[in-house]
């Protein structure tokens, strides 16, 4: 039962980012259109939080549960990448306003039209392993 | 996201779709998708708990008060023909049963999801994996990238929203 602590994980973030509504489509189009604060606000606290984590980890050499030191990972290197990735990427975004965590948790509460975005971005990712080798990165 | 760092593990969610397309075959067809999914096991376990999350949200913790846009945002829908949110967290015009025997509804679900799928992994990330680790970890592929979400979100919400939506 080594996953439940990870089902924990997983339902907390589903009931955090539901009540937060930031799984909402119509907070998603607020955002991009700059009328409201309230997306912006979640980013930043999720990102202040983590950045206090990550520098207290960092500094005090944390260790992880099982008393293994904790190496994040760097990102790789690049730009067309994640220029190019991130702006497909937004334009899905604001298009059906979900990303990969929330498609899920749609799907969870009921909304039968994630199901449909979860087969197109598997679909998307199925192409992008096909194109890996000949696409910029 | 620091609860799975202290678990050893990092926060990602759009790695989930590349391991479910690895159960599905796609090995046979791309390298890509030849890696050791079990390994990835942990995450799609938190894919499910999310999934239980939302579940509990919608039916248990909701009074259908939610979502109070700005004004003006339900003007500029309803000029789109969507209808303002009354406590709904997506419009059934777009995410309903109903909505997805219009050819045209499914379509744009299918098309965004694409961009989606196709995008995320091709930067390597999405909102949990750059935006919030990414930005938290101080990484400048994670800025370069949050900033293409942006143009992206951007050019759709107010260039191509407007013109699908007629």
């Amino acid at each position: 039962m080594k996953y439940i602590k990870f089902i924990a994980v997983g339902f907390v973030f589903g009931i955090v980012l539901t009540k937060s509504e930031a799984v909402s489509w119509y907070r998603i189009y607020e955002m991009f259109q700059f009328q409201s604060f309230h997306m912006f606000g979640i980013i930043m606290v999720a990102v202040m939080t983590g950045l206090i984590g990550v520098q207290l980890i960092k500094r005090k050499n944390l260790k992880d549960y099982t008393g293994a030191p904790i190496a994040i990972e760097a990102k790789e290197k690049g730009l067309a990448r994640y220029i190019i990735g991130g702006t497909l990427f937004g334009l899905g975004w604001a298009m059906v306003g979900s990303c990969p965590g929330p498609i899920f948790i749609l799907l969870g509460a009921g909304f039968w039209g994630a199901g449909v975005i979860l087969l197109g971005a598997l679909l998307g990712t199925y192409i992008y392993g096909l194109l890996k080798e000949i696409l910029p990165h | 996201m620091l609860t799975l760092i202290y678990f050893g593990k990092a926060f990602g969610m759009s790695s989930n779709l590349r391991t479910l397309c690895s159960i599905a075959g796609a090995g046979r067809f791309a390298d890509f998708f030849r890696f050791d999914w079990k390994a990835q096991r942990w995450n799609l376990a938190v894919v499910f708990g999310a999934m239980l999350g939302g579940f509990v949200a919608v039916h248990f913790l909701s009074d259908g008060s939610g979502v109070n846009l700005n004004p003006t945002t339900v003007e500029q829908l309803a000029a789109m023909h969507i209808e303002a949110p009354e406590g709904k967290l997506a419009p059934d015009s777009l995410m309903g049963f109903e909505a997805l025997k219009n050819p045209k509804t499914f379509i744009i679900l299918l098309a965004g999801g694409l961009l989606i799928g196709f995008g995320t992994r091709y930067a390597g990330g999405c909102t949990s994996g750059h935006a919030i680790s990414g930005l938290s970890n101080l990484q400048l592929p994670s800025l370069i990238a949050v900033i293409g979400f942006f143009i992206g979100g951007l050019i759709m919400s107010h260039f191509l929203l407007p013109l699908i939506f007629r």
